[in-house]
């Protein structure tokens, strides 16, 4: 048996334990409830179209418009409708719209005429909330990669504190372990999020705003290999975090300066959105590239070129941590008494191929 | 036949090998014994390839040892350990895979195991679940399982209740009876006695008697007889060539020169009164031990 096959052995045992996890379903499930409410609730909260009372003199048109129409003999029966609260306004000759507070918009616009407009500089249309998607996709990466890395320095910490390493490390290499470890954690994120985006799909096509939809999917597009190979570079420091600690308690005293690497150039990012030059250079450097390409080419600011530069480096970044987490991990495995330091770690690499 | 020839192995400048070299053969029990902090351990966890040699090496067949090989090898180490919250028949199955053993095979074996050390009833529960003694018999099969062609095991008996060292005994027997060379560590010299064919001292990281265990008692220690006479034996210490071991009374164990006649104490002492008992007595596995380590 190979590296390949114990890779997927140990990858497939992940999975499984991960699959009857409870907290891990749960949160699943949570996340898939925030994902069908936040993509349905706002169409079901606002109503309907308005309804309106109407003599049947202009009930023909307003339909036509899409309102809901109640005839009514008279304009004083109309204006009782709407003071009753029966109605949410009424037509009554002039014609004159009558409502309680508020003009409604859309009775208004059914009757009204707009002149043809002719821009000569035209803009494409957004629709409202456009400019929170790559925003909210760095979210959703963050969330991601943190919670999963957490999981995979917790999985190596335990076989460590189990002592049932020793087993494994007699009879596959160390790199299949970590591997192993790596794509269980990819393959969940991966999974975890294409359940909730499929939710979200659903949502937005039933209830929601399809334009919205349509702009999303170039998008998802390239926030693909960003997440994967941002995950990848994330899930191997955790990977290497986790071997440097042999008890579940002491995963603090490692997981600080992953959330630092994590977490300050997300919101670099976040902050600097508006400055073309400081997101030209965040969407090269490794750490906030996944978060900060996306949101360029969202808004059109990236060349073509520059994306496929940017995974590179990525790549060659992750490969890199992957080789010195898997060596950090083979230095630090069989100290299971007490942390190891990196510098330790990195100098007794034990096991022989 | 398993062989460490002049294996050497310091940590951060602390020599705890020191040219080590012994052999297990194939279907043999080899005890390997030595007093804590000795080397036992490290030299186990050379011969799996999860620590590094300084120097020498280990090799399987004539053959140096590779991954390969080395996933072909059964190893229980001293510091136990499974999945906690995993189904013990579904991580043996895993453990057995990971030696390279197909699904099917794999579920054969852990079956078959499970079976020999009275845990078949308990395949699904978590290994939390069982009683300290059966997260042992656990351990073992998970050694066995994969169908080693060599077993190596550091401390196999301690935390097992008599009647698990007894089933354990006997499925390493087997083992050693199809051709699999055991090699098993143990501070327990009586299990080990009763146990071993071969025998390993190590003292201070270094080796300092291996052999058979006959072979090992014949060159360690001289000849030794028990005499029991009718009154006092207290004469025995003027006796020529004679070195007392114990005296109480009409009772003595005494040694001899190696090589020399026993049958001139027995004269004598037949000479001065009835003897009721004159016997070889065979020295104890403890008393080599200390005569060789020490």
């Amino acid at each position: 048996m190979n590296t390949l096959a114990a890779t997927q052995l140990v990858a497939a045992r992940e999975v499984r334990a991960k699959l009857r996890d409870r907290t891990f379903l749960l949160s699943t499930l949570i996340f898939l409830l925030i994902a069908a409410a936040a993509t349905t609730l706002p169409s079901l909260l606002s109503g309907g179209p308005a309804t309106v009372a109407a003599t049947p003199a202009v009930s023909a048109e307003l339909r036509a418009a899409g309102l809901e129409v109640r005839e009514v003999p008279d304009d004083a029966a109309a204006e009782r409708a709407v003071r009753d609260g029966d109605t949410d306004a009424a037509v009554v000759a002039g014609p004159t719209v009558l409502a309680r507070e508020e003009a409604p918009a859309d009775v208004v616009a059914a009757l009204s005429v707009e002149p043809p407009v002719r821009l000569l500089n035209p803009t494409p249309a957004e629709p409202p909330g456009a400019a929170l998607v790559p925003f909210v996709f760095a979210f959703v990466f963050l969330l991601t990669s943190q919670t999963f890395g957490v999981q995979i320095a917790q999985s190596i910490i335990e076989e460590k504190q189990t002592r049932i390493v020793e087993i494994l490390v007699a009879a596959v290499p160390v790199q299949a372990l970590l591997l192993g470890k790596m794509i269980a954690g990819t393959v969940l994120a991966l999974g975890q999020i294409a359940l909730v985006a499929l939710v979200a799909v659903v949502g937005l096509r039933l209830f929601g705003d399809s334009e919205l939809l349509n702009l999303l999917g170039p998008a998802i597009g390239w926030f693909l290999p960003y997440f994967l190979l941002g995950f990848v570079l994330i899930a191997a420091l955790w990977a290497a975090a986790g071997a440097l600690v042999s008890r579940l308690e002491d995963i603090g005293t490692v997981a600080m300066p992953v959330q630092l690497v994590v977490m300050i150039p997300f919101f670099g990012v976040i902050f600097l959105s508006d400055n073309a030059f400081a997101m030209q250079v965040l969407s090269y450097v490794p750490f906030s590239a996944p978060t900060a390409m996306p949101l360029r080419l969202f808004t059109g600011e990236a060349a073509g070129w520059e994306p496929p530069l940017s995974l590179a480096l990525l790549l060659v970044t992750a490969l890199a941590v992957l080789a010195a987490g898997a060596r950090v991990y083979e230095g630090s495995l069989l100290r299971t008494n007490g942390n190891t330091s990196l510098r330790t770690a990195w100098r007794e690499r034990e096991t022989v191929d | 036949m398993l062989r460490l020839d002049g294996v050497d192995r310091s940590f951060g400048g602390r020599r705890v090998l020191q040219n080590v070299s012994f052999d297990a053969e194939a279907g043999r029990m080899t005890g390997f014994v030595g007093g804590n902090g000795a080397g036992k351990t490290t030299t186990m966890r050379i011969i799996l390839g999860v620590l590094a040699a300084d120097a020498g090496q280990v090799t399987w067949r004539g053959a140096p040892l590779t991954r390969t090989v080395r996933r072909r090898f059964g190893y229980m180490p001293e510091e136990r350990g499974l999945y906690p919250k995993m189904a013990v028949r579904e991580q043996l199955i895993y453990l057995a895979r990971l030696h390279g053993m197909t699904a099917p095979a794999a579920a054969r074996s852990t079956d078959t195991l499970l079976e020999r050390v009275g845990l078949a009833d308990r395949g699904n529960d978590l290994l939390e679940k069982l009683s300290l003694g059966n997260q042992q018999r656990a351990q073992i099969v998970a050694a066995l399982v994969p169908d080693p062609e060599v077993l190596v095991l550091d401390e196999p008996f301690s935390g097992l209740d008599p009647l698990a060292v007894d089933t354990v005994v006997d499925v390493l027997k087997e083992r050693a009876a199809a051709g699999v060379p055991v090699l098993f560590s143990s501070h327990q010299l009586d299990v080990v006695e009763r146990l071993c064919d071969d025998l390993v001292i190590i003292s201070a990281g270094t080796i300092r008697a291996a052999g058979s265990r006959t072979q090992l008692r014949a060159t360690h220690t001289a000849p030794r007889y028990e005499l029991v006479v009718e009154n006092d034996a207290g004469w025995l210490r003027d006796h020529p060539g004679v070195a007392l071991v114990e005296l109480e009374g009409a009772r003595a164990v005494f040694e001899l020169p190696r090589g020399a006649d026993e049958q001139p104490v027995l004269h004598a002492a037949l000479a001065r009164g009835p003897v009721r008992e004159f016997r070889p007595v065979v020295p104890s596995l403890a008393e080599i031990f200390r005569e060789v380590a020490l």
